[in-house]
């Protein structure tokens, strides 16, 4: 009898993890709450309220490096156009979001302000449901679980990949964002959603309903931790990691690629729109600049400074260029360019695992000379072993 | 058309010779200036008359009553001279006090009258721009009257725009003459334009005032509707040729950023996502060699864009060949990692840029010899600096054509691109093959950023949207095949400017990304798919 889901579940992720989930659980849900709530505001452990605004946003930055991580990492497709299904998940909520300001907008009527400007009598068909927060919800997983595999199911089909697939990832965010930019495509054209007011009826900027989307967001981050960790762990993740090793050889035993991919390309794309819905009403605002291609490829970079293929790498990727990116745009913006670019360059060239392969092969060495130091006997280099497949090195084979 | 402009040439110069001979006579005829003594309405036909006459007294006259100085003495027009009164029409000095003129009043009609008929009088000028104003003038407010200094200002004028706006002001008055058969010979003559502006003008005749047609006769309305069948159709065709033409000049522009990004792709299967930055730098390198001849040798400014052909070349290819050794080289085969570094020196040399030079937009001059344009049918011109670009990239792509197909570099570039090891067991030295390449690629780049910088704004950010067009160019046409990018370019460039017109610039620019998603659905390999047996990876 084949062990019940849950249970493959819990037992996918490793104890040390569960440990790891519960501190964060404990920090995010407990700790900041509190910090941010109970504590008085001269209490130097008080949170303020732009920390914890900006600490949900890099939550979320951490979700989109996760659902990068499990398409690039794991089945070896860089996306460049991310940011897109970002933006989708974000401006579905944000629709539901322009509708919940009701008559309280500048114009004082029943459509939001931008159809007002632009003398629009009645909303346009694709804004039916948008006052309905189920209905939000479920575009916010639609949208780009729909566009995501409308596109890939094209793209995978005709064995589109390596860098055409990213150039042509890019293109389609690139083009999006020309559409959006457009007043007449009825999202607001360059200012997007702003403004917002409240959800549910609750004041969008009461502590209290901060408190509640940063929970979300660590919530969301956690379930897609664990359920990153059971898919890659899975009889799935194995046949993903060998797509990506040698895609070839996978049809000739007998796998149909496409599938996998599909799978987890618009998985991928819907935890990125997950992300977003929890994004704009932290941040305040939608606009097409998400859709850039810079923004996209930004996210790649989270993933290859934490280091692509493990899950935890992505999540602390996010983290430090995000929090370095807070860092240089306060103090000096003009180096933040130049620390990004030096950044890509630098991690790609010199720390092609990321942190976390850094991290591993210097406990590596310290274990080597531990166990040469003890023996005294030339032990075989434990690094392949340890670190998995590597999978530059895999493709590079094939490729020569 | 010809025949008709020879005809009205013929009269002109009937019309000249006789109008030469007349000023034999020493000064204006008398019975011209007798309305002045008259009332508002003898005036207005007086300066009438002296417009259409013309000459250098009718003007003398005129200048005197617009200076306030033209007088009546016993029904005798004269002018004021300071203490003395000279004769209007002959110029001679009279006897009589500046006291007793009674001075020539006008009011808002008349002058009115005597602003076109100094404009009739301004036609005949020496310099294009007081005719040109003179034209609009007159073509604003045509007289049947003025109708002879219409022809004799057609006779004698070169200039088409100045022709256009003439003809136009002598049709109108035609096509209000009460005879039918002049209203026909109007229509036919207006028929051979390609001017919009005519076509409205006939547009008008088919109109109905009132239940009655504004055109009363119906055959000069069927010559009319004829006319304006031949007008759009001349304006679709030059509009036509237009279009391509600016397909053309964009596809020269894709072409220049493709050629190189085609060579460095083909070489090395890695996209250099900082091409477009290679571009900026060969923009700014024109830009300073502007500088630098601005400051040294202004005599020669004419000739800066030549002089910044190869220090473009140069500069780019430097930068370029910095990227190869420091960067590239060590991730070759890891073309996604590649694609990531390669973003990152774009950013760099952004910024780079945008602190180095500033952020705001440089603007380059255009040397005399490339500016101002052909004129192919009103409102369709094109400029000479779009025909150098295209000139400009034909050229760059001859050169690349014989590098890469007469030269051992070449035939070492073209052996990396289909088989890199077996061109290493043959003895390529595929290591310094791909640093040529690099540095020829990211010249060919630097070029088409000195094209660019002579028809856009030179800025730090000015290359990021060529990359992806770039590489599309590359995609459609087929990795490593020059003849695959150039039909490429020139289609897509063709492609959008057409789609432009028709749906605007957004649309036309997701639709055009949406058409090569799918094309390369139909063929990865591109249009031109190198022959041969490949295994993918």
């Amino acid at each position: 009898m084949r062990t019940p889901f849950t249970i493959r579940l819990i037992q996918s992720t490793p104890k040390s993890g569960w440990l790891a989930i519960a501190i964060f659980a404990t920090l995010t849900l407990v700790c900041v709450p509190l910090a941010h709530l109970a504590l008085p505001e001269s209490n130097p452990l008080h949170l303020s309220a732009y920390t914890v605004s900006l600490l949900g946003k890099i939550l979320c930055y951490m979700v989109v490096a996760v659902a990068m991580d499990l398409i690039w990492g794991y089945a070896g497709i860089l996306s460049l156009g991310h940011g897109l299904f970002f933006a989708l998940g974000g401006y579905a909520f944000g629709m539901y979001l322009m509708r919940q300001i009701g008559r309280d907008g500048s114009y004082g009527a029943d459509l939001p302000d931008f159809m007002v400007f632009l003398d629009w009598k009645a909303l346009p068909w694709y804004w039916a449901g948008s006052d309905s927060l189920l209905w939000a919800l479920f575009l916010v997983v639609a949208l780009p679980g729909i566009v995501a595999f409308v596109f890939g199911w094209f793209a995978f089909r005709s064995r589109i990949k390596g860098v055409y697939f990213s150039i042509i990832t890019q293109a389609l965010t690139y083009a999006a964002m020309l559409l959006f930019f457009r007043n007449e495509t009825g999202f607001g054209g360059n200012n997007g959603f702003t403004d917002f007011k409240r959800i549910v009826g609750h004041d969008i900027t009461s502590p209290e309903m901060r408190v509640t989307l940063f929970a979300l967001s660590a919530a969301l981050l956690i379930a897609c931790l664990v359920l990153g960790r059971y898919l890659v762990s899975s009889r799935f993740g194995r046949v993903l990691a060998a797509i990506r090793d040698a895609e070839s050889r996978v049809m000739f035993i007998g796998y149909n690629p496409l599938h996998y991919k599909l799978f987890i390309w618009t998985l991928s794309a819907v935890l990125c729109g997950l992300a977003g819905a929890l994004y704009v009403p932290q941040v305040g605002i939608i606009n097409p600049s998400e859709m850039s291609p810079a923004n996209s490829i930004e996210i790649a970079v989270w993933v290859a400074v934490g280091g692509r293929g493990t899950l935890v790498g992505a999540v602390l990727g996010a983290g430090i260029v995000n929090l370095a990116k807070s860092f240089f745009t306060v103090t000096v913006p003009e180096y933040w360019p130049f620390f990004l670019g030096f950044l890509f360059i630098a991690v790609t060239l010199y720390l092609p695992d990321g942190v976390v392969g850094l991290w591993r092969s210097l406990r590596e060495r310290r274990a080597t000379a531990a166990a040469s130091d003890a023996a005294a006997a030339p032990v075989p280099a434990p690094r392949a072993a340890a670190s998995g497949p590597d999978p530059v090195a895999v493709s590079k084979g094939a490729t020569a | 058309m010809f025949r008709s402009i020879v005809m009205k040439r013929m009269f002109g110069v009937a019309l000249l010779l006789t109008l030469l001979a007349a000023p034999a006579r020493a000064a204006l005829d008398p019975s011209l200036l007798a309305g002045f003594a008259g009332d508002f309405q003898g005036r207005m036909a007086a300066i009438e008359a002296l417009g259409v006459a013309g000459g250098d007294d009718a003007r003398r006259v005129l200048d005197a009553l617009e200076a306030g100085r033209l007088g009546v003495i016993g029904g005798r027009a004269v002018i004021v001279d300071g203490d003395t009164v000279r004769d209007a029409a002959s110029g001679e000095a009279l006897d009589q006090g500046a006291g007793d003129v009674e001075l020539v009043t006008l009011n808002n009609r008349v002058r009115r009258t005597l602003a076109n008929a100094r404009a009739a009088l301004a036609l005949t000028s020496a310099d294009r721009a007081e005719r040109l104003g003179a034209a609009i003038t007159l073509g604003d407010n045509p007289n049947e009257t003025l109708l002879p200094v219409f022809d004799r200002a057609l006779a004698a004028e070169t200039d088409e725009e100045i022709r256009g706006i003439l003809a136009r002001a002598a049709a109108r008055i035609k096509l209000a003459s009460p005879d039918a058969l002049t209203r026909l010979r109007a229509v036919r003559a207006l028929g051979e334009s390609s001017d919009p502006a005519v076509k409205n003008l006939l547009e008008g005749l088919l109109q109905k005032r009132d239940g009655n047609w504004v055109e009363a006769h119906p055959e000069v309305r069927t010559a009319a509707k004829l006319a304006i069948d031949d007008i759009e159709g001349r304006i679709a065709i030059a509009e036509g040729v237009g279009t391509v033409f600016s397909g053309l000049s964009l596809g020269s522009i894709l072409l220049l950023a493709a050629l190189g990004l085609a060579i460095t792709y083909g070489v090395m299967g890695v996209i250099n996502m900082a091409h477009g930055e290679l571009l900026m730098v060969g923009a700014y390198a024109t830009f300073l060699v502007q500088g630098l001849f601005r400051s040294y040798l202004p005599a020669y400014l004419d000739w800066y864009v030549a002089a910044a052909i190869p220090v473009a070349f140069l500069s780019a290819a430097l930068v370029g060949v910095a990227m190869e050794r420091l960067v590239l080289r060590h991730l070759y085969g890891r073309p996604l990692e590649s694609l990531l570094a390669t973003w990152g020196l774009s950013l760099v040399l952004i910024q780079a840029a945008r602190v180095i030079f500033g952020p705001q937009n440089l603007e380059l001059a255009n040397p005399s010899w490339m500016s101002g344009g052909a004129e192919l049918a009103a409102g369709v011109v094109l400029p000479y600096n779009r025909i150098v670009i295209i000139g400009f990239a034909v050229f760059v792509l001859v050169l690349i054509w014989l590098m890469m197909q007469k030269t051992r570099l070449g035939m070492f570039v073209r052996a990396v691109t289909q088989n890199r090891p077996m061109a290493g067991c043959v003895g390529v030295p595929t290591a310094r093959v791909d640093t040529l390449a690099f540095a020829i690629g990211s010249g060919v780049a630097g070029l088409g950023g000195l094209a660019l910088s002579q028809i856009a704004n030179v800025g730090p950010a000015m290359g990021t949207g060529y990359i992806v067009d770039a590489f599309m160019v590359v995609v459609l046409g087929g990795v490593g095949q020059l003849a695959g990018a150039v039909w490429a370019a020139l289609g897509l460039g063709i492609f959008a400017k057409f789609l432009e017109g028709w749906a605007g610039a957004v649309i036309a620019k997701i639709l055009v990304l949406v058409f090569i998603i799918v094309f390369i659905q139909k063929r990865p390999q591109g249009i031109f798919a190198l022959k041969g047996r490949f295994s993918d990876s």
